[in-house]
């Protein structure tokens, strides 16, 4: 029996505003809230919210034959929550149905997999515990931004205990190999490989409303005959893309949302169906191992990180953000933190690809990749500068991280100290209580009370000490 | 060919194009040049083109004999040529101001009289159109357009003209009447216009009201670094070992380049930096104006004004420089980027410049925008790695910029219009 398994990205960079050199150090705000609001209302209005609503339609009429996965990075999600709220919602009213399942990624859309461990865990987690927040269910599977994979990564992402990971289903990797089957990690078993089918996925993401391309137009029953007749024993396919390309790389003209609703029925007369790629991992048995030594992903012909690290000024922007990596990691301020999530969207990095392009490239309001990275390193500089001013640079990271270790151990030490404090103290009363009842006795519980009263004072100056520290 | 300067005699970028041009046609083998020059020297590099000296062809009859000749003009025309001419003089110009030769005297480069030795320069022309066979006539510039038309009136061959500038990118839109008459009259003759940019290109269009047909761009390139520049450029210090960035402004400090906008751009640097130095290499009407400026907003001890350079001393300049700028408001080439980028140098450039349309690993920005600017010089500045990239892929892509390149697209238009013809 073949399995269809349906997957979209939604994402949305979080736009960086013009920032000039000159207010660094002066202005600390770097995102451009008129464009975030602008994009993300349309695209929830010409994809996000008609691809939905057509999904739901669908689990009504295909009930459990129709199954589709999402992931939603930090990012997209911050927006959504502020500006379209209705594709929340409909999300959530997908997620009932129970046809659908959504898998966990790195929560800026970044490149911390390629940069720092601790980061990626960290960003991975947090994304983690939003989707139980939102979806009540907490992933176990992980796609990692633009499909990066690699051998490390690998390794990484089943030491976290997840059971596996979707990935781009690259030529160069597969070689001879078909992405129609299960494959695993080389690092550990435990973490099941899905890999991408470019060409299907393509060809709906692509080529759907390509007028020029020879299967136009295309429908839903020529499609299922591709997948049909497939080599009977290639039983997964794996058709991944980005949401918005319902919508808006295939505008909604062209009937795709049509087409996609046609899907399951034509399938089902092939003997073909749906499952989520939590489903395919249970129920399937890898094949075979997968050796991917450098990373892979799916952007450009070239299916690497080029596009994001192809040139000297990526290497360097990346560089300099992940130099504060650790800081970063430590620091608790919260618009530190939610910077730090914004900035690291690899689209920032895209925007300052020199690649030759086949394809005309959104470069956002940049003129050129040097203005880009110009743009960007004021932010990265200012940004950089917030974080020496929390922790100043001189101190070792090491150094600085025992001296945090023992301001939280002081800050517990107190905290228990003040529990026991208002233990005692409740007994206090309580003998006080009972002191009142038997008039005579009355100097036991006085003295009692004056050698509490000399604790919280010894306590003061150093909680004073850890605030200095912590200064 | 008609033109008005040549190495290594040069006043602005016309000489160096010329040159170009002649080198570009020469590669392709099978094509022979003739330049005509007001003044010229007898240093010049004769090897691409046969020079004719436009100060030694008589107009007038003189009884003169050969020995005679050859010790008066003999090291810039020799007297077989001066006797060819003088058999073809066609009309009577003794009422001018000719000397012992029957010839005319040209003052050189950009004297005050200079419509009079335009004029002079086209009777002289009118000589040599009668003397030589050819196939074709491309004139350059609008100091050589009347030369253009005479010759195509007596010979009845093509003509095709070069815009190197219009007046409005001299005069930021106030045209001299006289200048326009003058350009506006040798495209109207010309059978085919070929511009240094499609800017250009679309001045032409626009403001001299010419058939977009018969304009084509035919963007300028450069010439690879001769050995002893070479030389000098490598001298350069590497990136971490200059303590001191420097900012480089380099050409004439007038209206057109846009100078203020470099000073401004430079007061928003300075006021976040100080190890950074600005020089204006270039003389010109506006160099006291930018002095004063550079004063008032008391950045004047990191603004240094050399004055005027030229040949080697521009690639010294470039030697020292961490980034080159032209900001200029209208400039219908600029081949000074080129140049630099040749040399090592990053360069900003405005986008109203023609060379922003071939050069693609440069900055780019609108000359008023002087935020931008500020923040490439300082990003420039600050950032080794944009530096490092533009630096080593600027000098690839203006090392593929060559004129034999350019040879090949005007002898391909030449046969257009021959065909056409």
């Amino acid at each position: 029996m073949k399995t269809i398994c349906l997957y979209f990205e939604i994402h949305q960079n979080i736009h960086l505003k013009r920032y000039r050199f000159f207010e660094i150090g002066k202005d600390h705000y770097y995102f451009d809230d008129y464009e975030n609001e602008r994009g993300i209302t349309e695209t929830a209005e010409r994809s996000y919210i008609p691809a939905l609503r057509t999904f739901l339609e669908m689990t009504k009429l295909y009930g459990k034959d129709f199954k589709v996965a999402f992931s939603i990075s930090g990012c997209a999600l911050e927006l959504i929550e502020n500006y379209a709220p209705e594709v929340l919602e409909l999300l959530q009213e997908l997620n009932e149905t129970g046809c659908v399942e959504f898998l966990a990624e790195p929560y800026s859309h970044g490149l911390s997999s390629l940069a720092n461990e601790d980061v990626f865990r960290d960003e991975v987690s947090r994304q983690a515990k939003k989707m139980k927040e939102l979806f009540g269910k907490k992933p176990t599977v992980l796609r990692n931004s633009s499909l990066i994979y690699s051998d490390d990564i690998g390794g990484l992402v089943a030491s976290m205990g997840y059971k596996g990971m979707i990935a781009e289903g690259a030529k160069h990797i597969l070689g001879w190999k078909s992405p129609h089957f299960l494959y695993h990690c080389n690092q550990n078993p435990n973490l099941k490989l899905l890999l991408r089918d470019y060409k299907l996925s393509d060809d709906i993401s692509l080529r759907f409303n390509n007028s020029s391309w020879n299967e136009y137009p295309l429908f839903a029953d020529t499609y299922m005959d591709w997948i049909s007749q497939l080599p009977e024993d290639e039983q997964i396919v794996n058709i991944f893309m980005e949401l918005c390309a319902l919508g808006i790389f295939q505008p909604l003209s062209s009937n795709i949302l049509e087409f996609i609703k046609a899907l399951p029925a034509a399938a089902k007369q092939r003997g073909i169906v749906f499952a989520t790629p939590s489903e395919i991992i249970a129920r399937t048995k890898s094949v075979a191992q997968i050796d991917v030594p450098f990373p892979m992903s799916w952007n450009d012909e070239e299916r690497d990180t080029s596009c994001w690290l192809g040139n000297v000024m990526q290497r360097e922007a990346f560089n300099k953000l992940y130099s504060v990596a650790e800081r970063v990691l430590i620091c608790k301020d919260r618009r530190i933190t939610q910077d730090w999530d914004r900035i690291q969207a690899s689209n920032n990095f895209r925007f300052m690809t020199t690649k030759p392009m086949s394809v005309g490239m959104y470069r956002s309001f940049y003129d050129s990749p040097y203005d880009a990275f110009t743009n960007y390193m004021n932010i990265l500089g200012d940004f950089i500068n917030r974080v020496n001013a929390l922790y100043p640079s001189e101190i070792e990271n090491e150094e600085l991280n025992a001296l945090l270790t023992t301001i939280r151990n002081q800050g517990e030490e107190i905290e228990v100290k003040d529990k026991e404090i208002t233990r005692l103290q409740t007994r206090l009363k309580k003998y006080e209580g009972d002191t009142e009842k038997k008039a005579p006795a009355k100097k036991a519980p006085a003295k009692k009370a004056s050698a509490k009263a000399e604790a919280p004072a010894k306590e003061a100056p150093a909680k004073k000490a850890a605030k200095k520290a912590e200064e | 060919m008609f033109g008005w300067e040549y190495p290594p005699h040069v006043f602005g970028g016309l000489a160096t194009a010329n040159y170009g041009i002649s080198q570009g046609l020469h590669a392709l083998g099978d094509m022979e040049t003739m330049l005509c020059l007001p003044k010229p020297f007898g240093d010049e590099d004769r090897s691409a083109c046969k020079i004719i000296a436009m100060n030694s062809v008589p107009i007038a009859w003189r009884d003169v004999n050969y020995d005679y000749v050859q010790q008066r003009v003999g090291n810039i025309m020799s007297p077989d040529d001066y006797f060819r001419y003088r058999d073809h003089i066609y009309a009577d110009f003794n009422y001018m101001h000719v000397n012992d030769l029957g010839a005319m005297e040209f003052a050189g480069g950009y004297p005050g009289n200079l419509t009079e030795e335009i004029n002079n320069y086209s009777i002289i022309a009118g000589v040599v159109a009668r003397t030589e066979q050819f196939d074709i006539i491309h004139a350059h510039d609008w100091l050589t357009y009347p030369a253009g038309i005479h010759a195509k009136q007596v010979s009845g061959r093509p003509l095709v003209i070069h815009v190197h500038a219009t007046d409005f990118d001299r005069s930021r839109g106030n045209v001299n009447p006289t200048v326009y008459g003058i350009e506006r009259n040798g495209m109207d003759n010309a059978d085919c216009i070929m511009c240094v940019s499609e800017l250009t290109r679309q001045t032409v269009i626009n403001h001299y009201g010419q058939d977009p047909a018969k304009c084509f761009a035919m963007h300028n390139a450069v010439y690879p670094l001769a050995p002893e520049l070479q030389a000098i450029v490598d001298q350069r210090l590497p990136y971490k070992d200059r303590k001191e960035k420097v900012i480089t402004f380099l050409g004439r400090i007038t209206m057109q380049k846009g100078p203020e906008y470099f000073i401004e751009a430079a007061k928003r640097v300075l006021d976040r930096t100080n190890n950074v130095r600005f020089c204006f290499a270039g003389s010109g009407d506006m160099m006291n104006a930018m002095i004063d400026m550079a004063a008032a907003y008391g950045i004047a001890d990191r603004c240094h004004f050399p004055g005027f350079m030229k040949g080697k001393q521009v690639f010294e300049i470039f030697r020292d420089s961490d980034v080159y700028v032209m900001p200029s408001v209208s400039e219908p080439f600029g081949i000074s980027p080129l140049e630099a980028m040749q040399s090592g140098v990053p360069s900003i450039i405005s986008k109203q410049s023609g060379c922003a349309e071939i050069l693609d690993k440069c900055i780019k920005t609108d000359y008023w925008d002087i935020d931008a600017m500020a923040d490439a010089m300082y990003s420039l500045c600050t950032n080794p790695a944009l530096h490092e990239y533009l630096q080593v892929e600027g000098k690839k892509e203006v090392d593929g910029i060559t004129w034999e390149k350019v040879g090949e697209r005007i002898r391909k238009l030449y046969d257009q219009v021959l065909e056409r013809y």
